[in-house]
């Protein structure tokens, strides 16, 4: 859509001591994380929108990695993917 | 006294003599008194000498405003970087001016407490600051406690959180910090962390005021600053010299190759710029312009018959085998690009297809450590990509220079130690 509104937005954050690498969080949000070559998640660097489905997937990738090294950050006045 | 345009400051003395007590006190007599020691650090615009070149009092200000009645000052005098050696310099020529400037700041902050921290294979400068301590002790009863501290040697373990880590925990391993700035905690009490020779640069306005200090340097970072030169240098050095002055004469003054290929600012993660650019001035905003900053005050030399390929894959080889290995994308990424640099350096047939390679690995792993390690060595391979483009391509075609073939090495790299003898306690 081209109208963009400033609303909370989120962004996806690992801990990279923490995680292990096993790529769970890939599963739980594939729209969100990617895999690199030795399995430890990209995570994109666009903001999450508070009414993007992403969110929601977003959420479960916090509660199902192992190692709780994913966290939900509020993006700070960012423009929302819609 | 000390005339305001005079260099040396920082290194004024016999390196290896270090000034006692009352030598010391007589060289850096006290001209001025200050009221507000950290008004005056604000005005004198001393940055940090670490790397980061950090507003020193924005820095003081922040711990400054944190409650706690046991904070400490920690001067970070580890050197990680293998061809820095400013701080042991300094620390060998005036341990009392770094004491000075870490009790200035812990007067500003209201630390009881300064932990000088030296790498434990640095016995020379731990004698000498050992004597120092011994000497400041003997003369006061009250005053704030001065500790020294000899964490193993590692590349990172002078990294801040790291070097906070071993002081909690004996482990040099940085830490998670999502968010920046943060207050770190030794035993829980916030901790103001400072390079030794920006602790030296705040006593000097300490002692003699913003106005003097900023009689040399520019505008926007005022003072002289430490420099090791090495590489094609007839011995390696530490040289003090105004901020902004010419590069050109930055390698003059340490008798190095006037005509260089290459050289190698920041550190073994900083940046390689080309030897055009000697007409620039050593300063944060004159090297920005090319994508080069001071960081920890290392210049490199590369001489016309050296190869930039095989230097920078010697670097990044040993930078790989010192990450901490704690994070994935550092511990796998950054030996995956020290292949990719071998196959280059030898021009085998995969050299082509490694240096594609190397430049998506560098996309995938930017900004995906704890730390800035990787980041360093990112920063570094780009830069060589760059500089030494012809001659990578050369490599790519399997026409290795003749630099390459030579045993001759300008770049000095620790011999790499095995996974399992690595410390980090
Ligand atoms: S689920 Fe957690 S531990 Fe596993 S790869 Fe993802 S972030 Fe790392
Ligand atoms: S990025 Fe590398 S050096 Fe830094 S904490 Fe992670 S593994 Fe250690």
């Amino acid at each position: 859509m081209g109208v963009k509104r400033r609303l909370a937005a989120f962004h996806l954050e690992v801990d990279p001591i923490a995680c292990d690498g096993f790529g769970h969080c890939h599963e739980l949000a594939p729209e969100l994380v990617a895999l690199d070559e030795w399995g430890y998640p990209i995570i994109t660097p666009e903001p999450i929108g508070a009414s993007d489905p992403a969110l929601t997937s977003a959420r479960y990738a916090v509660r199902g990695c192992p190692r709780q090294a994913l966290r939900l950050e509020r993006v700070k006045d960012a423009e929302s993917r819609r | 006294m000390m005339r305001a345009d005079d260099l040396p400051r920082l290194l004024r003395g016999t390196p290896g003599t270090p000034h006692t007590l009352d030598e010391h006190n007589s060289v850096f007599a006290t001209t001025t008194s200050i009221p507000s020691p950290l008004e005056e650090l604000e005005a004198a615009g001393v940055f940090g000498r670490g790397g980061a070149a950090f507003p020193t009092a924005r820095k003081a200000r922040l711990l400054r405003s944190q409650r706690g009645h046991h904070k400490s000052v920690i001067v970070n005098a580890m050197e990680g970087e293998p061809a820095s050696h400013k701080d042991a310099a300094l620390l060998s020529t005036n341990p009392h001016l770094v004491i000075d400037g870490a009790e200035i700041l812990a007067s500003i902050i209201g630390a009881r407490r300064v932990v000088i921290c030296v790498a434990r294979n640095n016995t020379r400068v731990i004698a000498r600051v050992t004597k120092a301590i011994h000497e400041r002790e003997r003369r006061r009863s009250r005053g704030v406690d001065l500790v020294l501290q000899t964490p193993p040697w590692r590349y990172v373990a002078g990294e801040e959180s790291a070097l906070v880590h071993w002081l909690n925990d004996n482990e040099s391993l940085p830490q998670y910090r999502p968010q920046r700035p943060n207050i770190l905690h030794v035993n829980g009490h916030p901790v103001l962390v400072d390079n030794a020779e920006t602790c030296a640069n705040v006593a000097l306005v300490g002692r003699f005021g913003a106005e003097w200090y900023r009689a040399l340097g520019t505008e926007r970072h005022p003072g002289s600053t430490l420099v090791s030169v090495t590489g094609a240098v007839e011995r390696p050095t530490v040289i003090e010299v105004a901020v902004g002055t010419p590069l050109r004469s930055v390698l003059s003054l340490a008798n190095a190759d006037p005509a260089p290929q290459a050289l190698l600012l920041g550190g073994y993660g900083g940046t390689w710029i080309s030897g055009e650019h000697l007409e620039l001035t050593y300063d944060n905003e004159s090297l920005a312009s090319i994508g080069a900053s001071v960081g920890a005050g290392v210049v490199a030399v590369l001489g016309r018959e050296g190869c930039g390929v095989v230097e920078t894959e010697r670097v990044v080889r040993w930078m790989a085998n010192e990450s901490a290995r704690q994070c994935g994308p550092c511990a796998f990424g950054l030996p995956a690009m020290g292949e990719d640099l071998a196959q280059m350096s030898a021009a085998t047939r995969d050299a082509k297809l490694a240096h594609e390679r190397l430049i998506e690995r560098c996309a995938e792993i930017m900004g995906r450590g704890a730390c800035h390690h990787p980041d360093g060595v990112i920063r570094l391979v780009r830069s060589a990509l760059d500089v030494f483009a012809e001659d990578f391509a050369a490599h790519d075609r399997g026409e290795a220079c003749v630099g390459a073939g030579s045993t001759r090495h300008f770049l000095s790299v620790p011999r790499l130690e095995h996974e399992g003898e690595l410390i980090w306690e």
